[in-house]
């Protein structure tokens, strides 16, 4: 190699370097900019609709990072573990409130929430224990509640409302065809429902939660699970989980679950989630849905399903009166590794404001705040917006301590291996499900 | 134009870096070339395999930074091999390697054998059956699990017109039964095409002059085959072979999108469970362990079969 040639090859290098300098500076002096991180889903595009008012206010531009629900959870959680400074504020889902906490992913607010005037009595009680708190019940705040969740239904109030069907059901249940109060009548109805023409086309009963990667099923079979009298643990001695998850009405629960799977679902159901379940709704496969309330606004506006075509009903209660729903939402945390965190709160504040969390509402998300959904007209707001607050009023979560991908994991793998893989008993799933639980909670030396 | 450039690129070199390069002798120089690509080689596989391995003795989880790390010997490798889950998703692993294998060895060569004979139109067919193998996983992945829907799904169609089952009866990915398969039928369907390839290159260096020494002799089409196209194209089928099987050993992103592992745990094969405990319940030790059991066990196969091949190249 002659000397010029090493020559050159220095003076590139010595170029690159010069140049990047200034780039870097560049780089840094540019003007403020917070980036939110949550997943990617109609409430977030109402939000960054919202954000806007943010940055006239503040002059702060804000910058979203949206990942797909069976992505959210790896993505996220990979970048709070690592440390990562992508996110300045995320909205994390519930069950993260443990680990992030323990871990020092999440800045704790309450002194934040003292001296600004913030109150956690002025959000639904349900919504602070699910997305705030950590330990659950006790006034530590590590995130402002964001976006109230529910598991609940939508239903074809077009076809319920036809006379030759009204007739039929009547004749056949001895009552009207309505939305169901109990997971009794709900089966009767999709068992109706199922392989019967409508309008010309083959129709079925029900579709369900029975997604197996990430946490589809889980978040499905708890509604049942709750209401025919499932626990987590003995109320007397945490983390006592024999005859509790795997108790007699537990079992009871999760059969039904099954039947419902087996009777009622349309063909292919074996791997539904929230966006399966709206497709089977939004084709007009369905009688029925369960689903997340978030998808409420979207399928009301649907023109093939949406307007008078869509009803929406609580979560039914089980065989002995038990009435619970399976938690959704979020709520927005300050990510402990920004470089940002003033602002970053300053974000959170302005969120807070009672006429932002209203404008929320409005635009698609489902706003905690009492003074907006306890406000007069709220019920009638939207036609949703009551079996939203019912909802609201009976909710139940999933396992919120830092261990819940474990948790949650040992449950797919145990419901799924029953429910839809036809595996073993309602018994034996459970009580799997009892020891995996077990040795989780002895791995974090918890008994 | 290139030495003006190089010229000038040097006079504008500050003469204190110029002096420093002057004395690098050609050799240095190439090393200074070499180094990044070496050092990144170091960083990304060297480095985490050592430190894997470190890892897999303890009982760290990479989402509790805090808590202190503790040296839990062998205990990590003996839950995982005293675990049947474990075993279970090995059991599906060696079941998905096994038939992918198998099948597209035996359609691989078949087109192969078809394509060397030079047919009219054979460039057209060749770059027909090679497409699947351009696509993205992630892209076959959706489309099959589109295709395989029961109620409007071609696979489901097709199906039922040949059999007369009723196409909603046809639930390819939600049957405990029918599930293994159909990913083998995805895998197959992707992967013959570049099996094919290697094979169309065994036998497209085979000289004419044996076939020609074999018809003086008046051996048949079907001598000709077992004599000398199959053992002289073996090593390119074992290549092909190896290469699959390695492949399909970690297969993770078409089985995830297609099953997600289910129904129940029915297609979760090894790369899946690994993945789930390694970033799902961050068990990272044991997860450490699992990943070091995989790669003593593909690199241990693979070392056996490169043997056998070898002998079979110098018979």
């Amino acid at each position: 190699m002659n000397l010029t040639w090493k020559a050159a090859f220095a003076a590139v290098s010595f170029l690159s370097l010069g140049t990047a300098g200034p780039l870097a500076v560049a780089t840094s002096a540019h003007a403020e900019e917070l980036t939110l991180c949550w997943a990617a889903w109609d409430p977030a595009n109402a939000l960054v609709e919202l954000s806007k008012d943010f940055t006239k206010q503040s002059g702060i531009d804000m910058k979203f990072e949206f990942v797909p629900w069976t992505n959210y959870a790896d993505r996220f959680l990979n970048e709070l573990n690592s440390h990562g400074k992508l996110c300045d504020l995320i909205i994390g889902d519930s069950q993260w409130i443990g680990g992030s906490a323990e871990n020092g992913h999440y800045v704790k607010l309450n002194d934040f929430f003292d001296k600004n005037g913030i109150s956690m009595d002025d959000f639904v009680p349900a919504t602070v224990v699910g997305y705030s708190e950590w330990p659950k019940n006790t006034p530590n705040y590590w995130a402002l509640p964001a976006m109230g969740d529910v598991v609940g239904w939508t239903y074809r109030k077009d076809w319920f409302e036809k006379p030759e069907l009204q007739k039929e059901f009547k004749d056949k249940y001895g009552r009207d065809l309505a939305a169901p109060a109990t997971y009794d009548q709900l089966k009767q109805i999709a068992e109706f429902f199922q392989g019967r023409d409508v309008d010309g086309q083959k129709v079925y009963g029900a579709s369900i939660y029975t997604e197996r990667g990430s946490e589809g099923i889980t978040m499905g079979v708890t509604n049942v699970l709750y209401d025919y009298g499932f626990k987590y643990d003995n109320p007397d001695k945490p983390y006592d989980m024999e005859g509790f998850v795997n108790s007699s009405d537990a079992v009871a629960g999760l059969e039904f679950y099954k039947s419902l799977y087996d009777c009622c679902t349309p063909p292919g159901s074996s791997n539904v989630y929230m966006t399966e379940s709206a497709d089977a709704f939004k084709s007009g496969q369905v009688a029925m849905q369960m689903n997340f309330a978030f998808t409420w606004p979207g399928l009301y506006k649907d023109e093939k399903v949406g307007g008078d075509r869509i009803g929406f009903f609580p979560n039914p209660a089980g065989p002995k009166g038990d009435h619970f729903a399976q938690l959704g939402g979020q709520g927005i945390s300050v990510v402990a590794y920004s470089d940002q965190q003033d602002s970053a709160l300053s974000y959170i504040k302005w969120f807070a404001q009672a006429d932002v969390q209203a404008k929320w509402w409005e635009l698609g998300g489902y706003s905690c705040l009492n003074s907006v959904v306890n406000a007069p007209g709220f019920a009638a707001s939207q036609p949703y917006a009551q079996a939203f607050l019912d909802s609201m009023a009976i909710v139940k979560d999933f396992w919120a301590e830092p261990s819940y991908a474990s948790l949650l994991q040992a449950m797919q793998k145990r419901v799924h291996d029953y429910v839809v893989a036809g595996q073993g008993t309602g018994k034996d799933a459970l009580d799997s499900l009892v020891e995996d639980w077990t040795e989780v909670f002895q791995d974090d030396g918890k008994i | 134009m290139l030495n003006r450039t190089a010229d000038t690129l040097a006079r504008a070199t500050p003469s204190r870096v110029a002096r420093k390069v002057r004395g690098l002798s050609d050799r240095g120089v190439a090393w200074l070339f070499i180094a990044p690509t070496m050092l990144l080689l170091l960083a990304i596989n060297i480095f985490p395999l050592v430190w894997a391995i470190g890892l897999s003795f303890t009982n760290y989880r990479a989402n509790r930074p805090n808590e202190p790390i503790k040296n839990v010997g062998l205990q990590n490798y003996q839950r995982i091999l005293g675990d049947s889950d474990i075993w279970i998703a090995m059991q599906t692993t060696a079941h998905f390697v096994l038939w992918t294998i198998v099948l597209q060895t035996l359609i691989g060569f078949a087109l192969a054998y078809l394509i060397d004979r030079k047919f009219r139109g054979h460039a057209f067919w060749t770059t027909i059956i090679l497409i699947p193998m351009m696509l993205s996983p992630a892209v076959v992945g959706n489309f099959w699990r589109f295709l395989y829907q029961p109620q409007t799904g071609l696979f489901a169609y097709a199906v039922s017109f040949f059999t007369g089952i009723p196409n909603t009866s046809i639930d390819m990915l939600g049957s405990v039964g029918a599930a293994p398969w159909a990913i083998v039928i995805v895998d197959t369907w992707m992967w013959t095409p570049y099996v094919m390839l290697i094979c169309l290159a065994g036998l497209r260096s085979i000289p004419d002059y044996i076939y020609e020494a074999a018809e003086v002799d008046r051996a048949s089409p079907w001598r000709q085959f077992w004599s000398i196209t199959l053992p002289m194209a073996l090593p390119f089928i074992m290549l092909a072979v190896l290469f699959r099987g390695i492949e399909n050993f970690k297969m993770f992103d078409m089985v995830n999108l297609l099953t997600g592992g289910g129904p129940g745990s029915t297609t979760e094969v090894a790369s899946i469970t690994l993945k789930r405990q390694a970033f799902e319940s961050w068990r990272t030790g044991y997860s450490s362990a699992f990943a070091i059991i995989l790669f003593v066990a593909v690199f241990g196969l693979a070392n056996i079969y490169v043997k056998a091949l070898n002998r079979v190249k110098q018979r």
